[in-house]
């Protein structure tokens, strides 16, 4: 469909709600491509291409309020998605926080972002497989002992956003992600591991080059070979970047002002209280300059806008939607999602914990007896108490220097102390995804092993 | 014509000429097989909150997913919507995988056996049931959580339910239908003391009707969840490091999804990739062990009449007294490895290619009691549900996290503990079971099962069993 046809959509379904009685509306229509080539082995896999559509509507009757999502668009779907918002927004409660945004909030201009870039729908179907071809040969070829690949993998995908509400609001952007990984497994006396590495981007240009991907993913396989279990010890970790912002995640939930409205995080009630060493500040940032989770507005069309989480250890805010702001009594920071049933959600966009000084490799070195964590795996981080509990495997630290690798052990405390225990941020931030971090020294933690 | 061939032909135009037409067209170029997989689902979602039902949303998704494959390699495309146009499209994006060359190899499918099981005859499904008698399950349950103690801060209950409609098609086969139910039923509650904030959560649901609820009452859920949240805040905490650990019957079996279940997965086997490749015929368990994945349970979630790809679900043998005896397979697995489709091809949506995937995963009971397995034990855990859990299939390390678990001391339960995550080796976990239960119970109906992005509800059970080492992830060293 075109940007006309979404457009006459959205007005058509905000019209139809509006005549059956909901005194306000808004749609989110999504509409977009995927396509993905992986290649195993060095041959091709699977070859994967889509389009898909999206058609949410939130009704309100009064204070009541319910969502209707399809992928219908035909105008008997419209019809039936009308009603069916409509019945279940008068079978709802009343909720006093109930509403779409107040105008004002509409009221800085939405930023001049650049999120899409053609380049990749361009680039030809061939080409796309080469560079995945190309990324696993370097890693099989980084070393003999990389003997077999869960394949490497190239996507895209386009989406086009529309918003349009009953208060006359009407926003649209599109937006492009790329991402190339791969998954080399090695074989060594007896041990068999697997690491993976990617690159993504919104820009197909920039994308790191293919063979450098294959060899840091060789390179982070071949380090596990020969992993071991350690015995139980309390130690100072380092939490290599995607480690930590595993961690980073976590504390992306608990500040989302949906937890915070049901006391579900443990973050409530310590706004202006310290929760963090002084060496912490996070941050979410809509408007990153290429950042993954950049975008222009949200999922209630309000303009994106850079938001400080914590500042030098201490809360100064939560990612809020109109919702929980109005609720908690702040505006929304513009942080608004749609989940895939079209029900709202909050979320981050870029969220980081902003890097140091340090290089990792100083870091390290100022750790005499400690684990470098490489990887977390499991669901042991409970953001209501704060109790985290996760598996861990990694390098071991001895006398500064990186000794053996590590696996089958879990680390153990409390998000809250973690933060407060951050000795160290290191000078290699970069947007892996969504939620980033840093390399990140925590003081004491509880590894369990045998 | 049956009623689900006459709601897609009736309400789309899908007729058999249509699923022909399609699959010629993805075939145009070459290919050694073809499938469609048409889907309409409706779903809806009630949450209450404040004892406000604040969110509820419906949604109806409905498309095509197309696939094509040529030797080793897989070709897919979706549509979304039942458009002509976009079906033809798909059909020939996915098609365009033989023209990448390729070997063409006759494909054993089994899409022409039609079941005749219904496994879960469920007359009115609870998505398709008007929305009073489903508010009312939300307001039992708010009330009774509320009820249960003051230290009960925050309810919240939520109610999903799903009908998904399908046709399977190959090219090899005759079309095959099926209506299949899903709803699941969870409740939330936090509690404070003033300082500490714990949750407990407890769910349930399957294949069923509203008369689920009869059994398992609304406010049983709320009570377990405030129960779990109020025990938490006098919860102690967990000593760190190795000890023998009692898994109580049910969820727990969760151990055998992640330990051993996604190793014996086809795809991971076929490519080398699983901690367990090659390894059928060999002793990976203590012989009290026998473990089995069954897709053809009445009414639970981890069910299906038929996989995604038309082959029948069935019972398959996984591990017999502790032998390796099979792998759970798709109908390219099954292919590619020459063994028969087990009915585990599974897919998310038709947005996705079907992949082995596990339904009801569980251990055959024993012969001990609970009171004889938990005496046996002078100092250790006793984990009685958990929440989630998370496998490296090429390593065998798995993790899963209780959400109520207490000390064992000198053969009695005693102190509830907080937050343990169990860390294991997939390969020798069950090589270290030492007694079994005559207690085997499947869980409640709440397990979603995530693998290359795709979720998919499964089931999981086991009786009691004793493991006589896990590591267990704690926050207190033992020596203290």
């Amino acid at each position: 469909m075109k940007a006309a046809g979404r457009e006459a959509l959205a007005h058509k379904v905000l019209e139809l709600a509006l005549g059956a009685g909901a005194t306000e509306a808004e749609v989110v229509i999504r509409e977009g491509s995927d396509f993905s080539a992986s290649v195993r082995l060095q041959k091709l896999e699977n070859l994967q291409q889509a389009s898909y559509r999206r058609l949410s509507l939130r009704a309100f009757d009064g204070k009541r309020a319910a969502v209707s999502a399809t992928s219908d668009f035909s105008m008997i779907a419209a019809g039936k998605l009308v009603s069916d918002a409509l019945e279940m927004a008068r079978a709802a409660g009343e909720d006093p926080w109930a509403g779409l945004p107040s105008l004002e909030s509409y009221a800085p201009k939405i930023p001049d972002l650049q999120v899409c870039f053609p380049l990749a729908s361009e680039l030809p179907v061939e080409d796309k497989i080469a560079l995945a071809s190309k990324c696993e040969r370097a890693a099989l070829e980084a070393d003999p002992r990389i003997i077999n690949s869960e394949g490497a993998e190239f996507s895209d995908k386009l989406v086009h956003t529309l918003y349009c509400s009953s208060l006359g609001i009407r926003s649209a952007y599109s937006k492009t992600t790329v991402s190339l990984s791969v998954t080399p497994l090695a074989e060594w006396g007896g041990s068999k591991q697997r690491d993976y590495w990617l690159t993504t981007h919104l820009d197909l240009a920039k994308l790191e080059p293919p063979d450098q991907v294959g060899i840091e993913a060789a390179r982070r396989t071949l380090r596990r070979l020969g992993a071991r279990k350690i015995k139980t010890c309390e130690v100072p970790i380092v939490l290599e970047p995607l480690a930590a912002a595993a961690v980073l995640k976590h504390v992306s939930e608990a500040v989302s002002g949906t937890a915070i409205v049901r006391k579900a995080s443990f973050f409530v009630g310590k706004l202006g209280a310290r929760v963090a060493s002084h060496l912490v500040t996070i941050r979410d940032d809509a408007l990153l300059d290429g950042g993954p989770g950049s975008r222009p507005f949200d999922a209630e069309g309000i303009p994106s806008k850079s938001t400080v989480v914590v500042r030098e250890g201490v809360l100064e805010g939560y990612l809020l939607d109109s919702y929980s702001g109005r609720k908690l009594g702040f505006s929304s920071t513009g942080n608004s999602n749609r989940e895939p049933n079209g029900g709202p959600s909050v979320g981050p966009t870029n969220f980081f914990l902003e890097g140091g000084t340090a290089s990792p490799a100083e870091i390290i070195a100022s750790v005499k007896r400690g684990l470098i964590v490489t990887e977390l795996i499991g669901f042991g981080a409970d953001i209501v108490s704060g109790n985290y509990s996760q598996g861990a495997s990694g390098i071991w630290i001895e006398d500064g220097q990186p000794s053996f690798p590590v696996e089958e052990v879990t680390i153990a405390g409390n998000l809250m102390d973690m933060l407060l225990g951050i000795e160290a941020t290191g000078n290699d931030l970069r947007a892996l995804g969504e939620v980033f971090a840093p390399t990140v020294l925590i003081g004491k933690m509880i590894v369990s092993g045998g | 014509m049956n009623d689900l061939e006459t709601f897609f032909h009736s309400r789309f135009g899908i007729s058999n000429e249509t699923q022909e037409r399609l699959l010629s067209t993805a075939l145009a170029r070459g290919g050694d097989y073809a499938d469609l997989y048409f889907e309409y689902r409706i779903k809806d979602t009630f949450a209450m909150e404040e004892s406000i039902l604040k969110n509820s949303s419906t949604s109806v998704t409905m498309g095509v997913g197309i696939r094509v494959l040529c030797g080793e390699k897989t070709g897919y495309a979706y549509a979304d919507g039942f458009d002509e146009d976009d079906m033809s499209r798909a059909a020939s994006s996915a098609g365009a995988i033989a023209l990448a060359g390729g070997a063409a190899t006759p494909f054993l499918g089994t899409g022409v056996q039609h079941p005749d099981q219904d496994l879960y005859p469920v007359a009115r499904p609870l998505a398709e049931l008007e929305l009073a008698p489903k508010i009312r399950l939300l307001e039992e349950a708010d009330r009774a959580a509320r009820r249960y103690d003051t230290r009960v801060a925050e309810v919240r209950v939520v109610l999903a339910n799903e009908t998904k409609r399908i046709i399977v098609r190959s090219s090899e086969g005759d079309p095959v239908f099926d209506s299949q139910p899903l709803t699941v039923f969870q409740v939330s509650c936090i509690a404070s003391d003033g300082k500490l904030l714990q949750v407990g959560i407890k769910g349930g649901g399957g294949r069923v009707g509203l008369d689920f609820f009869d059994s398992r009452s609304p406010s049983y859920f709320a009570r377990e969840a405030a129960r779990r949240a109020v025990l938490l805040l006098q919860a102690e905490e967990v000593p760190a490091g190795p000890m023998p650990v009692v898994l109580g019957s049910g969820w727990p079996g969760i151990l055998l999804h992640e330990a051993i279940g996604h190793g014996l997965e086809a795809d991971f086997n076929r490519k080398r990739l699983s901690a367990f490749s090659g390894r059928i015929g060999e002793k990976v368990a203590s012989e009290l062990c026998t473990v089995v994945d069954d897709g053809t349970l009445p009414y639970r979630r981890g069910s299906l009449n038929f996989d995604d790809e038309g082959n029948p679900t069935e019972r398959t043998l996984l591990i017999e007294k502790g032998i390796l005896r099979g792998y759970m397979h798709d109908g390219l697995s099954a292919k590619l490895m020459q063994a028969v489709p087990t009915g585990n091809g599974r897919r998310e949506s038709y947005a996705f290619a079907p992949l082995p995937r596990m339904t009801n995963t569980f251990m055959l009971a024993g012969r001990d009691t609970e009171e004889e397995i938990l005496r046996s034990v002078s100092r250790g855990l006793y984990a009685v549900s958990f929440g989630g859990g998370q496998v490296d299939i090429t390593s065998g390390k798995f993790v899963f996290t209780a959400s109520e678990a207490y000390l064992i001391e000198g053969g009695r339960v005693t102190a509830p503990v907080k937050g343990a995550t169990l860390i294991g080796n997939g390969p020798d976990i069950l090589t270290r079971v030492s007694m079994v239960g005559n207690d085997l119970e499947l869980d409640e109906g709440v397990g979603t099962c995530g693998k290359a992005g795709q979720n998919v509800p499964v089931g999981v059970g086991m009786p009691m069993i004793r493991v006589d080492e896990i590591t267990v992830g704690g926050t207190r060293s033992q020596t203290q």
